[in-house]
């Protein structure tokens, strides 16, 4: 399965969401992005805006200041 | 059966538009959001920044609105255009340096742009005659239709039957007699509504959607277009105004002192782009100069900063500057009394 990776390191919410939004245009159902921030908002704001466009969350961790959250684009 | 309409709203994260949108999704219509971020809205950034509200990360309040009504939303960037609309909006300032009638424009401009690239008919918004002293006046309504180019494809369920009829009214898109016809300073008809429909737990904010209506973030962003002597900023200018003392004690630079462990780390972040400080033989924040200092100014920064950190009643302290190309030298200073450090360098 393919995977990308966004770096959202230093962006404060909402850019953060609003970069992983404009990346998940680009891809395809069932794609994986990976997204790694430093706003901790992150872990709040992607879940939700992933459950409202219909993408699922596989991954979120928190590890060295850093967060970071796996989705697979819906459909 | 006649085909489905669509309507796009713009949800600031507020309870009226939240409601605006309620109200047009009950009658059939299919609703989504559009949030406008300019950089200078109050979601986000400073509970991220701040070590005490990291503790407790707060909601995006557009996204919470978007997952109780059930609709998808579509966050926008427009830092850039903005400048234009916060530099030389042609109605003016509000009390403070809130352009809301040029802003409002400039969001349901966007908007129209926004429905016709994607198939969507018209646009709705949480609007309240009377509501907000300068941009919700009942002579207001009308400027904002025509001059963002939206024309009678802009409704506002809460107000509309206090306003002229639109398109969607008129071709039975939505009923009008289900709209309302709020008007006035009041919550009350929106708070009543509110519960009518079941919301809870939604968002009061006190002054208006951005700091941009907030006296002391419009008092630094002032400041910066005065000794700056040109009318502009960066995305990174917005954010360093949200966090930190800021000290003006020349116009040729301020300093920016972190107030805790959060502010200073979030400083950091800044080292590459501006002249950092930090006492290295006490503890104490970190500092970034905005400006051109001189040699002399360093040490007068340095004072500044040796009073805020624990070498405050020490002698001479150690301050390490660092130049944005990570060239190092040690300074000492004597720190500054409180007495010293005068009430108008505050910004
Ligand atoms: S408060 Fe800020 S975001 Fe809201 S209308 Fe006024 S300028 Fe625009």
């Amino acid at each position: 399965m393919s995977r990308e990776t966004l770096n959202a390191r230093r962006l404060l919410c909402p850019l953060p969401v609003i970069r992983t939004q404009d990346r998940v245009k680009r891809m395809v159902a069932g794609e994986q992005l990976e997204v790694i921030c430093t706003d901790p908002g992150v872990m709040q704001d992607i879940p939700a805006w992933c459950r409202i466009n219909g993408h699922a969350i596989l991954e979120t961790k928190a590890e060295d200041g850093e967060y970071i959250i796996v989705l697979e684009v819906g459909e | 059966m006649s085909e489905q309409r669509k309507a796009a709203a713009l949800i600031s994260g507020g309870l009226d538009s939240m409601l605006a949108a309620k109200v047009i999704i009950e009658q059939g219509v299919h609703v989504e959001g559009i949030n406008f971020f300019t950089g200078f809205c109050v979601e986000g950034h400073t509970h991220a920044i701040r070590e005490r509200d990291r503790a407790k990360p707060k909601r995006n309040n557009s996204l919470w609105v978007a997952e109780q009504l059930g609709i998808k939303l579509h966050i926008v960037d427009v830092i850039e255009e903005y400048k234009d609309v916060l530099i030389n909006p042609k109605h003016g300032y509000g009390s403070n340096m809130n352009p809301c009638l040029d802003c409002k424009i400039f969001m349901v401009n966007k908007a129209k742009q926004w429905i016709q690239e994607n198939g969507f008919d018209f646009i709705i918004t949480g609007e309240v005659i009377g509501q907000r002293p300068m941009s919700q006046r009942k002579q207001t309504m009308p400027i904002i239709a025509r001059e963002s180019g939206a024309d009678d494809l802009l409704l506002r369920p809460l107000c509309a039957r206090n306003l002229p009829e639109t398109l969607p009214e008129r071709e039975g898109w939505v009923d009008r007699a289900k709209l309302f016809g709020f008007s006035g300073r009041s919550r009350k008809p929106q708070m009543e509504l509110a519960q009518q429909f079941g919301f809870v737990d939604y968002a009061q904010p006190a002054g208006g959607c951005c700091f941009l209506t907030d006296e002391s973030y419009s008092a630094k962003l002032v400041d910066l277009w005065q000794n700056r002597g040109t009318k502009d900023y960066e995305l990174d200018d917005v954010m360093l105004l949200k966090v930190g003392r800021h000290i003006r004690p020349k116009s040729n630079f301020k300093v920016i002192v972190a107030r805790e462990e959060g502010e200073s780390r979030f400083l950091e972040g800044y080292k590459k782009e501006f002249t950092s400080l930090i006492s290295s033989s006490h503890s104490g924040p970190l500092a970034l100069i905005d400006g051109e200092p001189t040699d002399e100014d360093l040490a007068l920064a340095g004072r500044i900063i040796a009073r805020y950190g624990q070498g405050r009643d020490a002698e001479q302290v150690d301050i390490l500057v660092r130049s944005q190309k990570g060239l190092e030298q040690t300074i000492q200073v004597a720190p500054f009394a409180p007495e010293q450090i005068a009430e108008e360098w505050f910004v």
